[in-house]
């Protein structure tokens, strides 16, 4: 947990700010000191401290929750397994409110109070871009599991890496040749008028009309929006595909008024299932959605041909068949996403071991030892499926699944290439100094 | 209430940014790190207990005066690719034009209109980061690029992500709006704004136009608050549309609130406050703001004008 060090902690300042001084007592120092071998001793074999920037209050709370779950799963099987480079791992978490204010204080905080090794764990957008600018003034290595694409945009900095899970660009990307081949060549959008939806509104239509698709209308909504009957009269009677990705609290109101509006004789749906991460399929109001299809990063409902790896994973974090927490069926997880975190800490430990990683004088190494992975093949440490990385642009590319909703539940039906997700690479974060 | 000699007042604020200034060398680097940004956002509560404190008027929508010196130093930078004075001046502007456009239609209300009209306009500019998203980076914000945050003066280049440099530059910020404050209030124009909060009426029979006096009173409590934003965006390098939300109208409130309204000195202490309050407390509990809300209570309870405005009020009749 946090530590409680005062306002005015003087016993660290002379070493910090004075620099002189710094050099010349910490010379003397450890030259003189008997204790100077027991010292390095203890430092070797000292815990590597990874600051966990957690989304426990504010608007990502329900994901923060989950991820913590997932992270301590994964550190205490990497624990269990002898830790990186011979040394156990210890998480400190500190909350962001998800806000990316606080976001830079935390990821600050961590860097110079704390002093972790790195600094892991961000999911929302807006925080992580709010925070890397922090992470980069700190050298500070930042893996963040987020999604997003302003990670492989290069517009952050060298510090800041999303090896865990793909980017929403190469998401939609691999959902196109399924959606025209299965589910329909004329697609309506509906997003919600944001970021987030913003990223389908302008990576969809180029990646459906190279299969052969074409998206005929893009519906905007206000996020402030609480009922959606009025925009639905602007969906083209001559569509064949609704892809929505509606977030927040009102996707239950507009999943319902949009089985009003159709009733029995609608067009195929095609949703992320973000819209509906941390919520039971089966909520009332849902029903709309059977016989639907989702994108999901990884299922959320146990299948029928589970990898090994995937079952221990499940059997790790703390999840039922029905992607419940074990013992609580109310408690849904977000799991097409927080298999992020435990792929990321194995990531993070390849790399630090690749690095030979001491301390945190070897973050530069431990950078250049990230760049340098170039694939994660699937098993215990990636049960999401195989990945690739490309160090240029610091991001992972992997497999997708699209779900079909089927008797209350979510049954995968494709698994897309990692191929699919494939894009041209724009900017290369090895270019910039360390 | 008695009034403080020039020199009895300047002193303690000089103290004060003294104070500041010694703290540099003490502070741990984290505390060090996290004061440069409260000094950056107690100058923003100044430029609201410019308009709350000593005019009277309560505003709900000083975030768009915030967001306008954040969006148009950190724009500056991104999208034209200016330097550090040059956005800094193009955010000072942006706040001119923002806060003069909005004094001029919103002071035609009083009270609780005035509070809803600023809440409104400062949601429209919320709206409008977002809906301009190609150029604002809508609600997923924008880096102001780490290279271009330096300062060059002559030879000389500062980084402003240094964290000597950043400190600095907050101090030297908080310095001149504080004594630029401390002025105001003290001078002939300052006491006229009082005199309006404490009777627009009388005053107005005394001759004084008050809707000049006021619109002043915006635009000085703008260009104050934009100056903070102009400097949050370039120390920290970050613009996002969360600092335009109703949350950002509302701290400015807190902080002057519990520091002690109509004090020159009450937004650093209610800033300071309610930073700590929350960096400690979020390390013991998730429930930290409940905490943050019980400690306001207590507050208002037994500290209605605040800490420095009970100070005042109880022992040293004479603060500014």
């Amino acid at each position: 947990m946090a530590d409680k060090n005062g306002f005015f902690d003087l016993s660290k300042t002379a070493l910090t700010r004075r620099t002189a001084l710094k050099g010349l007592a910490a010379g003397a120092g450890l030259g003189l000191a008997p204790g100077f071998v027991r010292y390095s001793q203890a430092q070797s074999s000292a815990p590597i401290k990874i600051g966990f920037q957690s989304h426990r209050t504010g608007i990502g709370a329900a994901y923060g929750r989950w991820y913590e779950k997932t992270t301590a799963a994964a550190v205490k099987a990497i624990n269990a397994a002898g830790g990186i480079n011979g040394r156990q791992v210890e998480v400190i978490i500190e909350d962001d409110g998800t806000d990316p204010g606080r976001g830079a204080e935390v990821v600050g905080k961590f860097a110079t109070q704390h002093k972790t090794d790195i600094v892991f764990g961000t999911l929302f957008s807006h925080v992580v871009i709010g925070s890397a600018p922090a992470a980069g003034e700190n050298k500070m290595p930042y893996f963040v599991v987020s999604e997003g694409h302003h990670v492989a945009s290069t517009k952050l900095n060298r510090y800041v890496f999303q090896p865990g899970i793909t980017d929403v660009k190469s998401q939609i990307q691999s959902m196109a040749p399924w959606i025209a081949a299965n589910a329909g060549k004329k697609v309506t959008q509906i997003f919600p008028d944001f970021a987030f939806g913003y990223d389908h509104r302008d990576y969809l239509p180029p990646a459906l009309k190279a299969q052969g698709g074409e998206v005929i209308a893009q519906i905007a909504i206000p996020p402030t929006e609480s009922s959606f009957t009025k925009y639905f009269p602007q969906i083209p009677a001559e569509t064949e595909v609704i892809y929505h990705v509606m977030v927040g609290p009102a996707v239950l109101t507009f999943v319902k008024e949009l089985g009003e509006f159709y009733g029995s004789n609608r067009p195929q749906l095609f949703g992320f299932i973000d819209s509906l991460e941390a919520t039971d399929i089966n909520s009332p109001g849902l029903e709309f959605l059977d016989g639907s299809h989702f994108w999901e990063g990884s299922p959320r409902y146990a299948q029928a041909d589970d990898s090994e790896a995937q079952k221990a994973y499940r059997t790790a974090v703390g999840i039922d068949d029905n992607g419940a927490a074990v013992g609580d069926p109310k408690d849904v997880s977000t799991a097409a996403h927080m298999f992020g975190c435990w792929e990321t800490l194995y990531v993070v430990k390849k790399a630090m071991e690749d690095a030979g990683y001491k301390g945190p004088e070897d973050r530069a190494k431990l950078v250049e030892a990230t760049e340098a992975l170039t694939a994660f093949a699937e098993g215990p440490e990636h049960p999401q499926g195989p990945k690739t990385f490309n160090g240029k642009i610091h991001q992972c590319f992997g497999i997708q699944n699209i779900s079909k909703v089927e008797g209350g539940k979510l049954k995968v039906v494709h698994k897309t290439k990692i191929e699919d997700g494939l894009y041209e690479a724009k900017g290369d974060y090895t270019t910039q100094a360390l | 209430m008695s009034e403080a000699s020039p020199a009895k007042a300047y002193a303690l604020h000089l103290g004060v940014i003294t104070l500041l200034f010694v703290l540099s060398f003490l502070l741990p680097d984290y505390y060090h790190g996290l004061l440069a940004r409260i000094m950056v956002l107690a100058v923003f509560a100044m430029g609201y207990n410019m308009l709350f404190g000593y005019v009277g008027l309560l505003s709900l929508g000083h975030a768009m005066f915030f967001a306008a010196g954040l969006y148009g130093a950190g724009l500056a930078v991104i999208q034209l690719g200016w330097s550090v004075p040059a956005a800094f001046a193009a955010g000072l502007g942006c706040g001119v034009v923002v806060s003069l456009v909005i004094g001029l239609l919103a002071l035609r209300t009083t009270g609780v209109a005035f509070m809803i009209v600023t809440m409104m306009f400062a949601q429209v500019f919320y709206l409008l980061i977002l809906y301009f998203a190609t150029w604002t980076g809508g609600d997923q914000g924008m880096v102001v690029p780490q290279p271009a945050r330096v300062l060059s003066l002559g030879a000389t280049s500062l980084e402003l992500t240094n964290p000597t440099v950043r400190y600095m530059t907050a101090l030297g910020l908080f310095s001149i709006v504080l004594l630029v404050t401390l002025a105001i209030v003290r001078s002939r124009y300052g006491r006229v704004l009082v005199a309006i909060r404490e009777n627009e009426e009388r005053t107005k029979m005394l001759g004084y136009d008050t809707f000049s006096n006021k619109l002043a009173a915006v635009v000085i409590s703008g260009i104050i608050c934009a100056a903070s934003g102009a400097a949050y965006a370039l120390l920290f390098g970050y613009v996002g549309s969360s600092f335009a939300s109703v949350q950002y109208s509302i701290l400015p409130l807190l902080w002057v609130l519990l520091g002690g309204a109509a004090t020159t000195l009450g937004p650093l202490i209610g800033t300071l406050f309610m930073y700590y309050v929350i960096d400690i407390t979020s390390g013991y509990t998730s429930a930290y703001l409940l905490i943050v809300g019980i400690a306001l209570i207590l507050l208002v309870l037994f500290f209605p004008k605040g800490i420095l405005g009970s100070i005042r009020q109880r022992w040293l009749g004479w603060l500014p």
